[in-house]
């Protein structure tokens, strides 16, 4: 008996409450010392029924729903919903309208990725200053929404043909701040992480999604980009005239964790340059079209698909001509992106779970809705 | 007054003993026996708690770090509490006091809570063997070098008893962590301090700080690569980001320190700092000629200049702490053994020859100024080419995206999209 030193697999549980699971959701890791041999996923703690409640309301009522599925981008989850309704009831957007929708996303994606980089370096272990740093500049495209909207975190602001109401004159000179402020900080968050020696040891090679793998798990946003394939539903199924906005779709190496957060970083660059597009040639007139309250779309069902920052988010629809939803679904890429997980970090140690499930971007009110 | 005077400087900080030995003495003519030495006690832990702890530990190490820090990311950090939040500290220690300190049932009890009293009384040790200034020591030993990496080894005994006995998986995570990257980082840390060794001559901290003095030069110019190894392995054992894999908060929660509340996790909070600071005066003592700067210690007070190199020593430590994201486990450990470990020996080669060639030229001091200059070369390279050697290809890795126009499928990495 002595002189044997026995060892054997444990489980451990990273979550529901630890840091870095960005929200009630957990990991249970079985693990070999610092290997993890198993990982099973636990999710369903933040479920609150949406899809069920959203058969009970109005068209118009709903919207704030999707407001607090994906709470880092409101604004993307708002304009889905409403494209989806559009699609359904056949309701024309105006230019002016559909201008205002696309800054609006677009500022979110901005925010949205700030929060994404800054988390993913936190799980990383850069003690807080790059997530400091991304939400300095995340609250200045929230004091924007707080100007149009009146909310910084659940706008509310698409509305069934439209936005709800039109920009205000602060509005204009604010979003051009942004685009002064912007750059500068994105290159500081390269000098800071991209080039750093020790952020690239931790997350190259870390996480790796082959292409084939990502496209069989459906995945979507800057993990499929990550991968290198060139898929962005902004280019490849146009909405809200994004097609005549002049940007590129950037695409990683290899589909590991560091090609993800360059992604990302370059996706704000891109994000910057369609905001400019945008705001330069924003057309006049009407901001909506005027849609009844209690809208009855015909019969029927549709689906619309927007790129929000975590990637393919879709809203299915079916009427019965009621004036509520007779079913509602959400395509959540949160949920979608997380089904790699398991292939992700099984292999690797438990700090490279926490960077592949930090790469991800994974927000939890979205996974269970 | 002038019978308790040291010698006419104001400054001495010896007058202070001497002080409080006159007002025990005459405390001894009117008080019963033995009060007196209680008495004693109760005057030495105030003073030392007035003089050590209170301004460098709480004001400079928790205030200081935590403001600085602030200011790093781009926020205000503490400034409530006193004026500019200089009270902070105190608050802070005031909450924890009154907090409950909780154990787990399944716990080790006894393990547990003597885990941070041993954590606690090897940073007290440590401080015995550093000149603060011109005989101002409180234990002159000819062997201090190796008393203070005797010593600043124990603590690893009482984190890993602090993680073993919580009952808790990711406390367990830490106290492995932390013992095998003990093991790992002592070995280059004796290696790069051997180099500072040899080339003074000597193991006795007072005696390298009158080398410096002597030939005017601060073992940092002549041994370079020592200082970076040492603070790399110091930063390591210390827990200190960006190697803090023990207690890595965004991985394990808090390593051993998970099952921690209270003033129990306050003792291994403050005496975190306290070997921070240790480890800081000892690189000052080592590294930048202790109390002496140049000639100026003459018109400035000795322990001042000390604590200034310190505390100037231990903002590298908050710098990083600020901007460095954390190594894995496995990295550090091959960081250890394939990176600083053979570096150490290549260093304490050159440094042995160099010894030689000086004490043949009867240790001439103008020689040192090139061995300096030769040395900060050759670490430079030295540092480059071992990393080149070891697959270090920082233009391989492509640090912008490639952009594309259009949607479409895969596009595999070399070809044009």
């Amino acid at each position: 008996m002595t002189g044997i030193i026995k060892s054997e697999p444990f489980v451990i549980n990273i979550g529901p409450q630890h840091p870095s699971t960005h929200g009630v959701f957990r990991i249970k890791a079985t693990v070999d010392g610092e290997k993890v041999i198993d990982a099973e996923m636990v999710m369903g703690y933040l479920h609150r029924s949406m899809e069920k409640l959203a058969e009970e309301r109005t068209y118009t009522q709903n919207i704030p729903f999707t407001d607090r599925t994906d709470y880092l981008s409101s604004m993307s989850n708002n304009l889905g919903y409403c494209l989806a309704v559009e699609k359904l009831a056949g309701i024309e957007v105006p230019p002016r309208g559909n201008a205002i929708r696309v800054i609006m996303a677009e500022l979110q994606r901005l925010a949205s990725h700030c929060m994404a980089v800054g988390a993913f370096a936190n799980d990383t272990g850069a003690w807080q200053t790059p997530v400091m740093w991304a939400f300095r500049e995340r609250e200045k495209i929230l004091d924007i929404f707080e100007v149009t909207s009146g909310a910084r975190l659940t706008c509310n602001y698409m509305r069934i043909g439209g936005v709800a109401f039109d920009l205000r004159p602060e509005f204009e000179p604010m979003v051009r701040r942004i685009l002064r402020d912007f750059p500068p900080f994105i290159d500081e968050m390269e000098g800071l992480l991209s080039e750093n020696e020790i952020f690239i040891a931790r997350t190259r090679g870390v996480g790796v999604l082959t292409p084939e793998m990502a496209i069989n798990s459906s995945l979507s946003g800057p993990m499929l980009r990550g991968s290198g394939i060139a898929w962005d539903i902004r280019k490849a199924d146009p909405y809200c005239g994004y097609e005549q906005y002049d940007f590129d779709i950037p695409i990683g190496y290899n589909g590991d964790s560091y090609d993800r957060f360059i992604v990302r970083l370059e996706e704000m660059r891109q994000s910057l340059k369609i905001i400019q597009q945008a705001l330069d040639g924003l057309p006049g007139g009407p901001f909506r079209t005027e849609v009844p309250l209690a809208l009855r779309p015909p019969k029927g069902e549709a689906y619309a698909r927007i790129e929000s920052p975590r990637g393919e988010l879709g809203y299915y629809l079916v009427s019965d001509e009621g004036p509520s939803p007779y079913r509602f679904h959400i395509r959540p890429p949160s949920f979608i992106n997380l089904s790699a997980l398991k292939e992700m970090t099984v292999g690797g140690t438990v700090a490279d779970a926490i960077v592949v499930l930090g790469s991800i971007d994974i927000v939890v009110g979205e996974i269970d809705r | 007054m002038t019978p308790f005077l040291v010698s006419d400087k104001w400054y001495d900080i010896r007058d202070l003993g001497n002080l409080s030995r006159a007002l025990l003495d005459a405390a001894d003519k009117i008080l019963p026996g033995g009060v007196v030495y209680v008495l004693a006690a109760l005057i030495g832990f105030v003073a030392s708690f007035l003089l050590f702890v209170l301004p460098s530990q709480l004001i400079i190490g928790v205030y200081g770090e935590r403001r600085i820090i602030g200011r790093m990311q781009s926020r205000l950090g503490p400034n409530r509490v006193g004026p500019f939040g200089l009270l902070q500290p105190i608050a802070d220690a005031i909450k924890l006091i009154q907090k409950e300190a909780l154990t787990p049932t399944q716990a080790d009890r006894v393990v547990m809570y003597i885990a941070p009293i041993i954590f606690v009384m090897p940073a007290v040790l440590l401080w015995a063997v550093i000149p603060f200034g011109e005989n101002m020591v409180i234990a002159d030993i000819p062997v201090s070098l190796m008393y203070f990496l005797a010593v600043s080894a124990l603590p690893v005994i009482a984190t890993f008893m602090a993680g073993w006995s919580s009952n808790n998986k990711y406390s367990l995570f830490g106290a492995m962590r932390i013992v095998s990257m003990a093991i790992s980082y002592e070995s280059p840390l004796v290696l790069a301090l051997l180099g500072a060794v040899v080339m003074s001559g000597t193991i006795s901290l007072s005696g390298m700080v009158a080398w410096a003095d002597q030939y005017t030069i601060w073992m940092v110019f002549v041994q370079p690569l020592a200082l970076v190894i040492y603070f790399i392995c110091v930063s390591a054992e210390l827990n200190r980001t960006p190697v803090d894999i023990a207690e890595a908060e965004s991985e394990i929660v808090a390593g051993y320190l998970t099952e921690y509340s209270g003033m129990k996790w306050g003792l291994f909070y403050g005496m975190d700092i306290g070997y921070a600071l240790a480890a800081s005066g000892f690189a000052a003592t080592v590294f930048l000629g202790g109390w002496t700067l140049f000639g100026l210690e003459k018109w400035v007070p000795g322990w001042m200049i000390f604590i200034g190199k310190t505390h100037l020593f231990y903002f590298l430590f908050i710098w990083t702490r600020g901007t460095l994201p954390r190594l894995r486990a496995d990295q550090l450990m091959a960081f250890a053994w394939k990176f600083l470990l053979p570096l150490g020996v290549f260093n304490l080669l050159i440094v042995s020859t160099e010894r030689m060639l000086w004490a043949e030229q009867d240790y001439a001091k103008g020689l040192i100024y090139v061995f300096a200059l030769v040395n900060i070369v050759l670490s430079v390279g030295l540092v480059y080419a071992w990393a080149r050697f070891n697959g270090y290809r920082p233009e391989r890795t492509p640090t912008r995206p490639r952009l594309v126009k259009q949607a479409g499928g895969y596009i595999p990495v070399g070809e044009r999209p």
